[in-house]
């Protein structure tokens, strides 16, 4: 039995570097075809917010390779990285990049990993769609509401912009367990995890559109998919980031100014994280090839924004290196 | 006014303060159960109830879920009712109202009210970690019948003191042992109470998605466990996680599957009345 598993695999790596050539050469969404006799089970674990691509894939992923048996949880980034870093699962699903402390968790239990990117999220600051007086916001003014030490000062609208109205300001936003509040506070306040706290705060991204939708004097940010589906109760703000070198001026979150990397610094990555002794198995592998051949489109029809054609084959080969590299210190190669 | 009038007064307004409060509590259950009976009661139907999961909300069932949500219930009910029903027979008969027993009482009545997230915690460290059965369906039930344990003990110990000292009595004087009288006569007495109190129990673990979330229980289970040993997913957790997706198609599907979860708790309390009936009828002293 584990003869027959080595030899597999042998002869699936060998697959594996032929087909990388053919992958670059087309760049398709092709799959390595049907492979019925694959089996073998497969935990995944992790971020809620990657949850719908991931489960997404693995409903596919069913018709590709019907005997392997897929699992995904919802313990959050966070529990996710715990369990991956002790070595529990196979794949997480990560809303954030691993941080300093789990990486050196997974350095003590020899665990080796690769991060490879699947989607964007397009973090969207939203008002009441019968706010007049917003028409676009910069990130140092974000940074102004945002930072800890707003907290009980910056209160009114005017004190954030002098011909907005002298109106209570109303905040709303993802709550601290979440990776989208790590993310949002790294790329606003500059330090992650870090932010005022008289906000309503909320992990549930629909109690955040409800606030948003009847309070005509809120502010609140969250994933583009919730922006997208309430757009008649909801009003976007452009948001200038001040620099022009990414496109000029105040820029509203959708597919293309996402994709495109105008849409900044709000928009972020969505990974997941391979772990190398699981790609020893071939229905891992053959997962994570197909995770990145369908994602683009997977991941749109959940409600995410996929990455660049090129970018998907950039962490397929990512992914090959790794694969074939397992054994040898894989770790860290970006 | 005579004092007899304003006693009159004061009787009659405190049945109208008594009638409002238990109306709140009716109107505000109506209220919620047609709310989610016209949000997802046409959602249900055979291809619901047989279907895995999916990103397509119209395509996405609960097959897994509910089968998770049984064999979890069945698990936890096996593991709990000798567990709860042994440890409230010891301490309604046989132990001595020593500091030990004292202790061992004030703190089963503290459990009943720590949160169900600790219980969770527990499980992750003692079952899933140390005993190694990872976020399998025997650790998920082994936590819950941690959870109710308290409330079983409490439920069953009330049942054995409702059991009158002369079948005690008569039944010493017959002869019996101690055990003899326990099983042959206190415990079949107060049988119909025991199951009530294990029932009402259950469905409360039936609608815990926190603990089992902690343990390790998964949202995407394409299959039906087979095993105790198996992964599994439940049904609060498929409510859980269908409620906080932006597209509303899926809070339709939520809905759904909370009327069946809530199928599931009726059929159980309506289990618990018919034995207690039952149980009535049958016992004479």
């Amino acid at each position: 039995m584990l003869n027959f598993k080595l030899t597999n695999k042998k002869l699936h790596t060998a697959l594996l570097i032929s087909g990388s050539l053919f992958f670059a050469a087309c760049g398709g969404n092709t799959s390595e075809g049907e492979n019925s006799d694959l089996t073998g089970s497969i935990q995944i674990d992790g971020s809620s917010t990657v949850y719908p691509i991931t489960e997404a894939v693995a409903e596919e992923f069913r018709t590709e390779a019907p005997n392997v048996k897929v699992t995904v949880g919802v313990s959050g980034t966070g529990g996710g990285m715990k369990k991956f870093t002790r070595g529990d699962i196979d794949i997480v699903d990560a809303s954030r990049a691993m941080n300093a402390d789990e990486q050196a968790a997974a350095q003590g239990n020899d665990i080796s990993f690769e991060q490879l990117s699947v989607a964007y999220d397009g973090l969207t600051v939203v008002v009441h769609p019968e706010n007049d007086w917003v028409k676009d916001i910069t990130v140092a003014e974000l940074k102004k509401i945002w930072e800890p030490g707003a907290q009980g000062t910056i209160t009114r609208w005017n004190q954030v912009r002098p011909e907005w109205p002298d109106q209570e300001l109303h905040l709303y936003g993802a709550g601290v367990e979440s990776g989208t509040y790590d993310y949002f506070t790294e790329a606003i306040v500059g330090k992650s995890h870090s932010s005022r706290g008289d906000y309503t705060a909320s992990e549930d991204d629909n109690v955040l559109v409800q606030g948003v939708s009847t309070d005509p004097y809120a502010l609140g940010f969250f994933g583009y998919a919730y922006y997208e589906e309430n757009k008649g109760k909801l009003k976007a703000i452009p948001v200038n980031d001040e620099d022009d070198s990414n496109g000029t001026g105040a820029i509203l979150p959708s597919l293309e100014t996402v994709k495109d990397g105008s849409y900044t610094p709000l928009s972020r990555p969505l990974f997941i994280y391979v772990n190398s002794k699981a790609v020893a198995r071939p229905e891992v592998v053959e997962f994570v090839n197909f995770y990145l051949d369908n994602a683009g489109e997977l991941s749109q029809e959940v409600g995410y924004i996929p990455l660049p054609e090129e970018e998907y084959n950039k962490q397929k080969q990512k992914f090959q290196k790794f694969a074939t590299g397992v054994g040898a210190s894989a770790n860290n190669q970006q | 006014m005579t004092n007899s009038d304003i006693n009159r007064y004061k009787d009659k307004a405190f049945q109208i303060f008594g009638i409002f409060c238990t109306l709140i509590g009716l109107v505000v259950l109506a209220v919620f159960l047609i709310d989610i009976a016209i949000d997802g009661i046409s959602r249900i139907d055979w291809d619901f109830l047989t279907s895995l999961p999916s990103r397509r909300a119209s395509s996405a069932g609960i097959y897994t879920a509910w089968a998770g949500t049984l064999w979890i219930l069945v698990l936890t009910a096996v593991i709990a009712f000798p567990l709860g029903v042994g440890a409230a027979v010891y301490l309604e008969e046989y132990s001595r109202k020593t500091k030990l027993a004292n202790f061992l009482e004030i703190n089963i009545a503290n459990l009943a009210g720590v949160p169900s997230i600790i219980y969770g915690l527990l499980g992750l460290e003692i079952f899933v970690r140390q005993m190694r059965l990872g976020g399998s369906l025997l650790a998920g039930a082994l936590t819950l019948s941690l959870l109710i344990l308290p409330i079983i003990i409490v439920t069953t110990r009330e049942s054995i003191k409702a059991v009158p000292r002369s079948v005690r009595d008569g039944s010493y004087a017959l002869g019996a042992s101690k055990w003899q009288t326990i099983w042959n006569q206190v415990l079949p007495a107060s049988f119909g109470g025991i199951l009530t109190g294990i029932i009402l129990a259950l469905s409360r673990a039936v609608g815990e998605a926190a603990p089992l979330i902690v343990i390790g229980a998964l949202a995407y289970v394409p299959f039906a466990p087979t095993t105790p040993l198996d992964e599994f997913t439940v049904l609060p957790i498929q409510i859980f996680n269908w409620t906080s997706r932006p597209q509303e198609a899926f809070l339709t599907n939520a809905a759904g599957a909370i009327i069946v979860l809530l199928c599931i708790t009726f059929l159980l309390n309506g289990i618990a009345v018919y034995l207690r009936l039952r149980q009535q009828k049958k016992v004479k002293w």
